[in-house]
């Protein structure tokens, strides 16, 4: 028997009766169990793979893919491999997923905060508008975007002119494109140097406040200094970026930048139909904070304004930030609806054509989970960082 | 009869001739509810003034009028010389000198003990971030927590937070300091210490209007006792008289509920 004082008491329950030991065995045998499937799906997979005369591996990503792509961000062209075609699909679901986020957030937030607005309209309407794209599924939305709004658009020759500089048309929306010359350069240096020192008059300016009490408006001045100093370099250096305006030529557009419908719609239905969720979200995160912190901030004389930023924003933002994670997931992974309108994004280009071509089902289905796994996983750390920061600390 | 009188001695009374709050007439409705019926109240700077009486007489509705937490729907406000209207300049240049200790602290938990302090002092005053750090010390001081200025409200007691929100306040210098039912979401034994700040701040000739329904705190600090019920004044005087020869029915039944045990 353990008569040392300084250890823990053996247990004198039977083996089978033990709780440690029990759970022990089951774990074992869940183990066994999954380790047996998992290694007969792969056999069976191999085995059949092998009868129907499929090779494995990923040599194929090597061979040339032949067919193209309407929208690509990185170089591409059809004598390029199989390879590449999964960077172009992922570049454009990154591309749709990344703005989608962006706008689905700032229209998430505006709209979440009026619908508690005090004026019966702006709340009535904001009301109306999460009603209604939170409940019809989103590839209806989609549909009715790329279908019914863009698809209705004229001709190239009959396009929409915003200002004879943007065109819009059935075939998307073509905008000039910058054409950087001889000095352009000095005008991104002088905007770099602008930010420098902005950052330096905020820093300047909290220090002050530390000292005097003084209050600096830093982000109006900042932000004259960031947008007005390129545009004077720009205007003094004799405007070295020059702009390819698109024209018109024969049935087409020539020059410039065209974004294409299916981008178009795609984003504006993930953004819009998101965003509804957002707005909720938001909401509840602004309902959630207590009338007395609101009461209490009030009752020290602090302008509403500075109620919101400094007492309830803050603290609506840990309530907000993990369902607010979970939209963004849902965002990027519901932007692989894309391929029911022919977006290019990875699931319609590397799931879709790709696969077709190549009948290498197991890895390019493989692959494509794997990145999708790693993006969800990505953001959540990233927002899980973020909320750490912002959480509360008790105890 | 409470035994703590015979305790502390009552502290000395400060109240100078000027008045700092003057309420006239003073009507407010919940809807259909008529809550504040016809109230007038005059306070002197440097008085204290302590308000009882039932749950749902209104009495906590009153003090929040004074800050403007409630408005009010007729009759008069005048604190510290402006008129407390509908206009949010005047709002906020009274809210600046009044301060106002509620019943569940509501400190801001995302803030430090010390941020708390300072938020105020820094945003609506515009006191250097230093010089607001040294007040905020001195009011922590004053309410004996200046070791937790680092921790956040959660990390308080019931008593320290209650006693934090008294020092943040305190720290906006504020002219009147407003009590509603400080202490009636504490536990017995964080009652004292919170009570012992509040008769400390009374010594140092604070103006003070407090809903509460400790009697002993009453009887030590108050200049007048106000007891409502149904929304109305129904009483007022000195503690002496108010307490040992209550005039009104309604009054003495109170008492008798209040100081039975």
């Amino acid at each position: 028997m353990n008569s040392d004082p300084s250890l823990p008491p053996k247990s004198s329950v039977k083996p089978w009766n033990d709780p440690r030991v029990r759970s022990a065995v089951f774990q074992i045998l869940a183990i066994l169990a999954v380790a047996w499937v998992g290694y007969s799906l792969f056999q069976n997979t191999l085995t059949n793979m092998a009868s129907r005369g499929i090779s494995t591996g990923f040599g194929f990503l090597d061979s040339s893919a032949g067919f193209g792509i309407v929208m690509s961000l990185i170089e591409y062209n059809e004598s390029m491999s199989y390879g590449r075609t999964f960077f172009v699909g992922l570049a454009n679901t990154l591309l749709v997923s990344g703005l989608g986020i962006i706008f689905a957030t700032i229209v998430g937030f505006i709209v979440g905060v009026l619908r508690l607005s005090n004026n019966w309209l702006i709340a009535r309407l904001a009301l109306a508008y999460i009603e209604i794209f939170r409940n019809i599924p989103l590839l209806l939305q989609i549909f009715f975007w790329y279908f019914a709004v863009l698809g209705t658009l004229p001709s190239p020759r009959q396009s929409v002119s915003i200002g004879e500089v943007a065109f819009l048309n059935l075939r998307g929306i073509v905008l000039p494109k910058p054409i950087f010359e001889a000095g352009s350069g000095a005008v991104g240096i002088v905007l770099i140097i602008a930010i420098i020192i902005s950052l330096a008059i905020a820093r300047w300016a909290k220090r002050r406040q530390a000292a005097t009490g003084q209050f600096f408006p830093v982000l109006p001045v900042s932000a004259a200094l960031i947008l007005g100093a390129p545009i004077i370099a720009y205007f003094a250096l004799g405007s070295p970026i020059g702009w390819d305006v698109p024209a018109l030529s024969g049935f087409n557009f020539r020059g410039g930048i065209t974004v294409i419908p299916e981008l178009g719609a795609l984003l504006l239905a993930l953004t819009l139909y998101t965003a509804s969720f957002i707005a909720e979200i938001v909401r509840s995160g602004i309902i959630s904070v207590s009338r007395g912190q609101t009461e209490a901030a009030a009752a020290l004389g602090l302008p509403p304004r500075r109620v919101l930023r400094l007492v309830i924003v803050p603290q609506a933002l840990r309530v907000i930030i993990p369902p607010l994670t979970s939209q963004y997931l849902n965002l990027t992974k519901n932007s692989s609806l894309a391929t029911a309108i022919g977006y290019p994004d990875l699931v319609n280009v590397f799931m879709g054509t790709t696969l077709n071509q190549t009948g290498q089902a197991v890895e390019i289905v493989a692959i494509t989970m794997a990145v999708y796994l790693t993006i969800s996983l990505s953001i959540s750390m990233l927002m899980n960082i973020y909320n750490r920061a912002v959480a509360l600390k008790e105890r | 009869m409470n035994s703590e009188e015979h305790i502390i001695a009552p502290v000395e009374s400060a109240a100078a001739d000027e008045d700092i709050i003057i309420v006239r007439d003073l009507n407010k409705w919940f809807g259909q509810f008529h809550v504040l019926k016809s109230l007038n109240l005059n306070v002197k700077k440097g008085e204290r003034i302590v308000i009882c009486g039932p749950s749902g007489s209104g009495k906590s509705t009153f003090i929040r009028c004074i800050n403007h937490l409630e408005a009010h729907q007729r009759g008069e406000i005048i604190v510290d010389g402006v008129v407390l209207n509908e206009d949010l300049k005047n709002i906020e240049a009274i809210r600046r000198e009044v301060g106002m200790v509620f019943q569940h602290f509501n400190l801001f938990p995302h803030l430090s003990v010390l941020e708390n302090c300072l938020l105020a002092p820094i945003w609506v005053r515009k006191t250097p971030r230093k010089e607001a750090i040294e007040i905020a010390m001195e009011y922590l001081e004053r309410v004996k927590i200046p070791e937790q200025a680092h921790k956040y409200p959660g990390q308080l007691s019931g008593g320290q937070q209650q006693r934090v929100a008294i020092a943040r306040s305190l720290c906006m210098k504020p002219k009147i300091m407003l009590f509603d039912e400080p202490t009636s979401a504490l536990d017995p034994e964080m009652i004292k210490e919170v009570l012992d700040v509040m008769i400390e701040l009374a010594g140092s000739g604070m103006t003070m209007l407090c809903v509460t329904h400790e009697m002993g705190f009453a009887k030590t600090v108050a200049d007048r006792v106000i007891f409502m019920d149904g929304g109305e004044c129904v009483e007022e005087g000195p503690p002496q008289s108010f307490f040992n020869n209550p005039q009104q029915p309604r009054t003495r039944e109170f008492l008798d509920q209040i100081l039975q045990h």
